[in-house]
Parts: structure tokens; C-alpha cells; sequence
């Protein structure tokens, strides 16, 4: 479980998030949305360090993150797997090698045991005989399924997903979509996913918290969102449905 | 005050670069694939150049001394002082700065606007060490047995150039180049192309790192340090030249 407690950040005279509280269940899809340039990818951010809030708390199963020292957070991070927007894959190296780089360098596996967590990651991704492709050579879904192959090699308790579907037809978004619930569900990982693509929210999300100018304007499940009474809410969901 | 800002930015990213590796066994590794990028890759370019600024050095020298009364093996011994003490690092250098600076630089950046440096500190990675220490080390070994390699092919081209137009023969520039040899001479050319490799690698690699944006900003970045590395050069070319020679 991740709590988020009074967290304030300001670029220059810029307020981009304030006052945000929220609880990010484990074993649960937990969507954060909101329009472009509400602030969710910097609450993102805060949340897996690389941008430090001006105030309030961040911690996970009761760990603080923002007070921890370099090794600590170290140590956290090795909990943490993040699938980016971009998906970040290293471009200098194989898809195999990209999904064996965190086990080869915190894990004290032989390479044999790292082949064949790798080759694990990438079936449980549904992919198969990409292992030696560079990433240049893979498509922009594949692309996202090694990005998730590798945010799983370590095992790790937390799932950090920035907009997943960005870039991808209907039909490889619903796929991700089901990758990441059922990783979520079967491994009991806290998963966070920022996006504004509400058909991904109607197809597996859990909890929502609705971002509006850097506020937490709604929290709820799936099923109350339409009967909320949220204009904004309720505007953001309706322009995202044709 | 922006260049005190920058040179303390740059004092902590070095901080950062030297720091104990998560995995010796994953360093050696880069630093293998590096040594290759840098020293490899570059073994033409420095092959051309040296061969050619030594042959040039020739022809200039032996232009200027057409009196008669200045013996012809002094050519060869002008060619291989001016070779070695500026020359050979100072020129190998700068077109170093420009291949190795730039594609330092535009392979870090390209990491930092496509979110790669985010992901390694993400996994809990030192990313300013991941993406520079084996450059920085490799580039510390490579550069300065390029210098020595340029030193040795611009003495080649000098003699080659002189005997080819007829400035000066083998045997007298061969005499020039062993008469009153001085081991302190290569000694600094070699202690010059450490810091010279330290510059371009490490301002390099720092231009790159603080890259924000996208691809324009990749080039910006690039750009900087192929310039800041020049300057680093030339500066420390008079610095090291003052304290080391007087």
C-alpha cells in the first residue's frame, strides 16, 4: 500500500500539485487521471523519486520515501517497476539484455538463472523469440510488453505505469491493459497507472483519483464515477468517450 | 557567476561518477565496449591527421630554413619537438573533442530526453556513474596511446614528406629526430593527453547528462561540449605547458 500524505509541489511561482492525500491499494489497478498538464505525471514523479515534493509524506507499507537517505532509497527503489510513457528501453542493448540488466545488477543469479527468469518475464508478457532483437527492431507494443517484462524481473511490490496506452491502437491498449491487471492481481502488486484513456479505467481499474489544476477533485471507484456529480469529472469523461 | 554554477554542478557529477560500481564484472564490461568506441573508432581519423600534420610540419620548417647556413638535420629535430610537445596531444585532442566529445555527449543526452537515465535511477541505479565511468576510464587509456600512436606516424609523415619533396633525406632526418633527444619531452605529451582525455570525457559526458528537452536541446548539448572541451584543451595546453616546461 502506498500513502500519499499533504503533498505539495511548485515549480518557480507555479502551484502543480496541492495538498494531495490519497491510498494506492495493493492487489489493485489504482488509476490516477486527469487532462494533460494537470500534474499527475509530476505526482508520479514525486512518488518514485525523481522529483522531491516541497512538503507532505510518501510511503510505502509505512516506509517514509521522502525522509529516507540515498541508500534507503536504493533499497525502495529495487521494490519498485515503472513502465514508461516512452517505455525508456536502453537502445544499446538487446531486449533479453534489457530485461536481465536489473537482475544482473542487483540479483546474484548465474547467467543461466537470469536467461531463464528473462525468458519467464517475456512469456509472462505473452511474447516469444524477441529475445535478441534490439528495440529498434520491435513494434510500439511489443515495445510496452518488454517495458513491462522488465519492470517484473525483480519481482517487484509496486507498478508504476505513465499513460501505458499512449501511442497504441485500441486493441494492443486493451491487451496491455489485461497484462497489467492480471500481473497486478496475481503477484499482489500495488499498481498506479496515470492516463486519460477512460476506456482503459472502464476495463480494469479498481480506484480512481481525479486530478483537476494540481487538486484531488474525486476519488471513488469505477462505479460511482458516473453518478458523482463532478462537472469537471464528469466533462473529462464524457469529451474521452467518442 | 553562471560558470561558478557550472563548475559546481560539474565537481558533484564527478562526485557521483566516482563512486564505488554496483557490479565490477557489468564496469569492465563497458569499459571493454567503450575502449573499442573510443580507441578503435578513432584509429583512422588520428592515422590521416597525424600522418598529415607531421608531413605538413616538414615542408613548413624546411620552407622557413632555406639559409644555407642552418644544417638541413635540424628539420627533423624541429618536426619531432614540435610534434611531441604540441602537436601529437594538442591536435589529437581537439579531433578528439569533436568525434568522441559529440557522440559522448548526444548518446548521454539522447538517454536523459528519452527517459532512459529515469529508468536506471528508478531501478536504484547511480545513472550519472552507469552512463560516464567506463567512458571516463576508457577514454583515460585510449586517448593517450592514440597521442602516442599520432606521435609516432607524425614523425613518419614528416620524413616521408621530406624525402618525397626533397626537402630533407631519411638518414639526415633520422638524425635530426635522434639528436639531443630529451625522454621528458614524450613524458609530457603523455601527461598531457591524460588531461586532455579527463576534459573531453568528463565535460563531455556532464553536457550530456544535463540535457532537458528533446532532440534539439540533444544537438545544444552536443555542440557545448565539442566547444567546452576545445577550451578546456587549449587552456590546459598553457597551463601545463608553463608549469611543466619552466
Amino acid at each position: 500500500m502506498i500513502k500519499l500524505l499533504a503533498i505539495n509541489k511548485k515549480f518557480e511561482d507555479r502551484n502543480v500539485l496541492n495538498n494531495i492525500s490519497a491510498t494506492f491499494y495493493k492487489g489493485k489497478c489504482n488509476f490516477v487521471i486527469g487532462a494533460s498538464g494537470c500534474g499527475k505525471s509530476v505526482l508520479m514523479k514525486c512518488m518514485v523519486g525523481l522529483l522531491t515534493p516541497d512538503s507532505g509524506s510518501i510511503s510505502f507499507d509505512q516506509r517514509d520515501f521522502v525522509s529516507m537517505d540515498y541508500e534507503g532509497k536504493k533499497s525502495l527503489r529495487q521494490e519498485i517497476g515503472m513502465l514508461f510513457q516512452g517505455t525508456a528501453l536502453f537502445d544499446s542493448l538487446s531486449v533479453e539484455d534489457n530485461i536481465a540488466f536489473p537482475l544482473r545488477t542487483f540479483t546474484n543469479l548465474n547467467e543461466t538463472e537470469i536467461i531463464e527468469r528473462v525468458n519467464f518475464c517475456l512469456n509472462r508478457a505473452h511474447l516469444v523469440k524477441i529475445n535478441k532483437l534490439m528495440p529498434s527492431q520491435i513494434s510500439g507494443g511489443q515495445k510496452k510488453r518488454v517495458g513491462i517484462a522488465r519492470a517484473i524481473a525483480l519481482n517487484p511490490k509496486y507498478l508504476f505505469c505513465d499513460e501505458p496506452n499512449s501511442g497504441l491502437d485500441p486493441l494492443t491498449s486493451r491487451v496491455i491493459d489485461h497484462l497489467i491487471k492480471e500481473i497486478t492481481e496475481e503477484y499482489g502488486i500495488t499498481t498506479i497507472i496515470n492516463t486519460h484513456d477512460m476506456k482503459s479505467l472502464f476495463e480494469v481499474g479498481d480506484n480512481i483519483i481525479f486530478i483537476h489544476q494540481g487538486n484531488k477533485w474525486w476519488e471513488g471507484d469505477k462505479t460511482q464515477i458516473r453518478q458523482s456529480g463532478n462537472k469537471e469529472l464528469l466533462d473529462f469523461m464524457n469529451a474521452s468517450e467518442f | 557567476m553562471r560558470f561558478f554554477q557550472h563548475l559546481g554542478t560539474y565537481i558533484l557529477f564527478l562526485n557521483r561518477v566516482f563512486t564505488k560500481p554496483e557490479k565490477w564484472k557489468i564496469l569492465w564490461k563497458q569499459i571493454v565496449f567503450e575502449s573499442n568506441n573510443i580507441g578503435v573508432g578513432s584509429f583512422n581519423i588520428i592515422s590521416l591527421i597525424s600522418t598529415f600534420v607531421g608531413a605538413v610540419s616538414t615542408i613548413n620548417i624546411g620552407y622557413q630554413l632555406v639559409s644555407g647556413l642552418v644544417p638541413e638535420y635540424l628539420i627533423g629535430r624541429i618536426v619531432r619537438d614540435s610534434n611531441i610537445l604540441e602537436f601529437a596531444p594538442t591536435i589529437t585532442a581537439l579531433v578528439l573533442a569533436g568525434k568522441i566529445g559529440s557522440n559522448i555527449a548526444s548518446e548521454i543526452g539522447t538517454m536523459q530526453v528519452t527517459e532512459q537515465i529515469d529508468a536506471l535511477e528508478i531501478m536504484g541505479v547511480n545513472s550519472s556513474q552507469y552512463t560516464s565511468l567506463a567512458k571516463i576510464i576508457s577514454g583515460l587509456f585510449a586517448i593517450p596511446l592514440l597521442v602516442i600512436y599520432a606521435m609516432c606516424l607524425s614523425l613518419l609523415g614528416g620524413a616521408i614528406s621530406g624525402w618525397a619533396s626533397e626537402i630533407i633525406s631519411i638518414d639526415l632526418f633520422v638524425k635530426g629526430l635522434r639528436e639531443d633527444f630529451n625522454g621528458f619531452n614524450v613524458f609530457f605529451c603523455i601527461t598531457k593527453a591524460f588531461f586532455f582525455a579527463f576534459l573531453i570525457t568528463t565535460i563531455s559526458a556532464y553536457q550530456g547528462y544535463r540535457t532537458k528537452g528533446g532532440a534539439l536541446e540533444v544537438g545544444i548539448s552536443s555542440t557545448k561540449a565539442v566547444v567546452y572541451s576545445c577550451m578546456g584543451i587549449i587552456f590546459f595546453d598553457y597551463i601545463l605547458s608553463q608549469l611543466m616546461l619552466f
